[in-house]
């Protein structure tokens, strides 16, 4: 007997082609980690998304762009070039022999697991601007970096409100930062090197503001900085301007609780606003692989578990650089990339030696969510509880933690009312994919990367307890949000086009049961409707 | 840990079928209790194409009468849609959706043929590929999340309780009922057990030592950004299920399942796999106009199917204060109708409003435990073979 044809047994997807060791990120720890394999006599893949098309980073997809982006991003080839100088590690890896792709998304990872047995291997889900197409491999090295944390204030949907991991790409990679007189929130190393990066590039900086009442980060180590306003003990309360433009930001002091202080406000003309409270580890592929993830505040929350060469829990996977824990120390970064290419390289057979050096002892840096929770106490203080928490879906703080269905539906009935978060809580412990389905938080365009950390700290915080004991919420391909007519394959099994059914095919599971035995075949694109008693 | 106290009816299964039956039990005054493994409606009954358009089932007609007044019923919002449209890009596409309509018009709805024109009147995105289609004045679709979260919520408004994050590990039987139900969080006694527990119900049938062949398998789906409301949104065809949102998002799924095992207690994992492309391809072919739109998220879930295909709802011989419900892969827009069947089952020793011999368990009493590999589902010899899927022992 044949195979149950409307199933998947004959239709598994094929690699278009499969490369031994595939490198995802063509930063500091990845570039190091492809020239060690390929050296290591590995053949590979480094696959980049830089340079991103304007029409995804105006979506703050990968990064929090803040619509701050020149014209010239438009142009691809010059951004192209723009990219490849701006890396010399890029060269490096060529002459070494790795084959280096840029400007390519990587949307998915698919492994065989207890309900998926039918993949031929493990494989990557790979787009640009015009097609998807996958590879699959043996040995998979993440070094997806890391994406910025922003925190909503009344205004923060306007143009120029964007994050330093954002601000940082448009400077150094693409040149492209339309930015004139920036304002820069925290005050720790990533807020002080922004700060630098931004006057070394002829942006003026209106200033450095901080919740707390102390500097964070090593401003002596920054003598460009001196003279720049620092604001310590302060607070965003609004960004103004024109139609959907920051045109100037009120800050406003806080007390010790946190609480603005009457007549200190100031307003500061600016056209940029950039989150610099700390960076998030870009967890997503190392999710869809199954790593086992563990939460880190000092490294940025959730980070993945490692051996001593960087390898994760998944088979052959490994994840290095910001990914595996924020540290911001590039040495640090070439350093596990080096380690994790070797260790990949050596697994599939080469012959190296030495062997790879222990990683040395990494030092953390300052944990980060109890700071992150100080600033987000600050702003709902000030700005207080109909500020968007979440800005696709436009859902407020309030609506997130009294679990409001969303406004479109304009339901209203007392036995909704009487639910809240709370409510919730009695019934069980805090879940953010739960909340996010019935709010909506979360689940727009942007694939929650402007809003995932301040609806779990707010959730959290609603909920009495601390972020890092609420489970991370998850992640599903596509990581990148990409058109039905990218993601799209153009080539299909012939029997994926034969068989195709919407529901299993089973021929009585439709009939009408006063037909006893009438049996219905849903067509397929071969065969026409089959009615017929069994 | 909560109060283990037992109820009249306890439910084993926090999905929608289980949530409705406690509901209509809940508002009929009846003691009732649901245990939930993980959260109420996380897996594919909070997950999956909304439809509620099954006239051609016995619930079908109680179904169609109760959507239009679940919102008010529950006192939450399901996003209940009335209408489908059935958009067909071949001949033998248009010959399918018409056996829809016709089986609908048998149980006295009324329905229309469309044109291509008159398709891409009501279906803007709808393509020059579409040779005609259906519209139906009646089925609909609903929000899987909402609902099953209303069902619960409305339980708990009348009553009923929940307990989520509570496995449970064995029943006890005294006399030839069972008396109590074991649980990581103590036994509960119970007058009537309901089992419904989607995947897992098999696991209960073997502990119970009754025939009931379930095979499961993992489906998928996809959703796009938001596109400008539609004028109907349960929009579907060329294989696919699903609808627009009242937010906008197309959410389609269809093609080809996987089958697999779930072999214990645990939430069997969903994940996506690369089919998300392929019906990202047959979303675009649908619906040409929405082809540049996004994908922004897909989902995956795990489903149970019978040999015929058609749901088992009914009491044990023996034990004989247990009802087992599963709904073969189809229970979402079954669900009020269901529900209500399963509380009357309970109340009044059966269905008032339809005849459910057709869906009895004993037709199953004789099912080879190799059903699968004997009806050619799985290969024999294939890793998952290695697992039974319930059946005669």
């Amino acid at each position: 007997m044949t195979l149950d044809p409307r199933s998947i047994a004959d239709k598994a997807p094929r690699p278009e082609r499969h490369v031994p060791v595939v490198v995802v990120g063509a930063g500091e720890a990845g570039v190091a980690a492809a020239v060690a394999a390929a050296r290591g006599g590995a053949q590979v893949l480094l696959v980049d998304e830089h340079p991103v098309d304007n029409d995804m980073m105006a979506m703050d997809v990968p990064l929090y762009f803040g619509q701050r982006m020149q014209e010239s991003v438009r142009n691809r080839a010059l951004m192209m070039e723009r990219v490849v100088e701006a890396n010399p590690g890029l060269a490096e890896a060529h002459e070494a022999g790795v084959d280096v792709q840029l400007g390519t998304y990587v949307w998915g990872a698919f492994v065989n697991g207890p309900s998926v047995r039918e993949l031929p291997g493990p494989m990557l889900g790979l787009a640009d601007d015009r097609r998807s197409w996958l590879v699959g491999y043996d040995r998979l090295i993440v070094a997806a970096g890391a994406r910025d944390v922003a925190l909503g204030f009344p205004g923060w949907e306007r143009a120029g409100a964007m994050g330093a991991a954002g601000a940082h790409a448009l400077l150094t990679r693409y040149r492209a930062l339309a930015s004139k007189r920036m304002l820069i929130l925290g005050s720790g190393s990533l807020a002080l090197a922004t700060a630098a990066l931004a006057l070394e590039h002829g942006i003026d900086v209106a200033g450095v503001v901080e919740v707390g009442d102390a500097v964070h980060g090593e401003i002596g180590a920054f003598p460009t900085l001196h003279g720049v306003p620092v604001y310590l003990s302060h607070t965003v309360k609004e960004a103004r301007g024109k139609v959907g433009e920051v045109e100037s930001v009120v800050l406003v002091q806080v007390d010790a609780a946190l609480e603005p202080v009457v007549d200190t406000e100031r307003e500061i003309a600016c056209d940029t606003i950039c989150w610099a409270l700390g960076l998030v580890p870009n967890v997503e592929l190392l999710h869809l692989v199954g790593a086992r993830l563990l939460f880190a505040s000092s490294r940025g929350g959730w980070v993945p578990q490692l051996s001593d060469v960087m390898q994760t829990t998944a088979a052959g996977v490994f994840a290095v650089g910001d990914c595996a824990g924020v540290r911001g120390d590039r040495a640090m970064a070439r350093e596990q990339g080096r380690v994790a290419g070797i260790a990949a390289a050596q697994s599939l057979g080469a012959n190296l030696s030495p062997l790879p050096a222990r990683r040395r002892t990494e030092s953390d840096g300052p944990a980060v969510h109890a700071y992150w929770q100080q600033w987000l106490q600050s702003l709902v203080h000030v700005g207080g509880w109909e500020v968007n928490v979440c800005q696709c879906e436009e859902v407020t703080r309030r609506e997130l933690v009294e679990v409001k269905p969303p406004r479109y539906l304009k339901w209203d009935s007392p036995q909704m009312n009487a639910r809240s978060l709370e409510t919730i809580l009695g019934d069980g412990p805090v879940n953010q994919d739960q909340i996010k389905r019935l709010t909506r938080a979360g689940m727009g365009p942007c694939q929650s990367r402007r809003c995932r950390e301040q609806v779990g700290l707010l959730l959290a915080q609603s909920a009495g307890t601390t972020i890092d004991r609420i489970p991370l919420p998850s992640f599903r391909p596509p990581l990148r949000p990409l058109p039905l007519n990218v993601l799209w394959p153009a080539d299909e099994p012939p029997a994926m086009r034969e068989q195709w059914v919407s529901w299993f095919g089973i021929p009585t599971q439709f009939s009408p049961h006063w037909e006893a035995g009438m049996a219905i075949a849903e067509p397929t694109a071969q065969t026409p409707l089959i009615l017929s008693d069994e | 840990m909560p109060d283990p106290k037992g109820a009249a009816v306890v439910i084993i299964g926090g999905g929608v079928t289980g949530l409705s039956a406690g509901w209509w039990l809940a508002r009929s005054g009846v003691d009732v209790l649901i245990l939930e493994k993980g959260i109420v409606g996380w897996e594919a009954s909070g997950r999956n194409g909304g439809g509620a358009t099954h006239v051609y089932s016995p619930f079908g007609l109680e179904e169609q009468r109760l959507w239009p007044q679940m919102d008010e019923l529950l006192g939450y919002p399901t996003e209940h849609q009335p209408y489908r449209i059935g958009i067909a890009l071949s001949e033998a596409q248009l010959a399918l959706a018409r056996r829809w309509a016709e089986i609908g018009e048998t149980r006295g709805f009324r329905w229309e043929l469309l044109d291509r024109q008159q398709v891409k009147e009501l279906v803007p995105i709808a393509g020059d590929n579409a040779i005609g289609g259906t519209f139906l004045h009646f089925g609909g679709h609903a929000n899987p999340q909402r609902t099953v979260q209303g069902y619960a919520w409305a339980l708990q408004d009348h009553g009923g309780r929940i307990l989520q994050h509570t496995t449970v590990t064995g029943l006890t039987i005294h006399g030839g009922r069972v008396t109590a139900v074991e649980t990581t969080r103590g036994s509960f006694g119970a007058e009537t057990v309901i089992v419904a527990a989607g995947p897992q119900t098999g696991l209960f049938a073997e502990m119970l030592r009754v025939s009931l062949p379930l095979a499961p398998a993992r489906v998928e789906m996809i959703a796009t950004e938001p596109l400008p409301l539609m004028r109907h949104g349960g929009v579907a065809g060329n294989g696919l299920y699903g609808r627009q949102t009242l937010r906008g998002n197309l959410v389609y799924g269809g093609g080809p399942h996987e089958w697999i095992n779930v072999p214990d207690m645990a939430t069997p994992e969903h994940p996506n796999t690369p089919l998300v492309r392929n019906l990202a391809r047959r979303l675009a072919e649908l619906l040409p106009g929405a082809a540049h739109m996004r994908v922004i998220r897909s989902w995956g879930g795990v489903v149970e199917n019978t040999p015929d295909g058609l749901p088992v709802v009914d009491r044990l011989a023996s034990p004989d204060n247990v009802i087992i419900a599963t709904m073969s892969s189809v229970g979402f827009g079954l669900s009020p109708a269901v529900g209500k069947a399963i509380s009357e089952m309970v109340m009044h020793g059966r269905c008032l409003f339809a005849d459910l011999s057709a869906i009895a368990l004993g037709r199953f009493a004789e099912t080879p435990s190799d059903w699968r590999e004997r009806a050619g589902w799985i290969a024999a010899g294939s890793p998952i073979a290695e697992a039974t899927a319930g059946g005669a022992r």
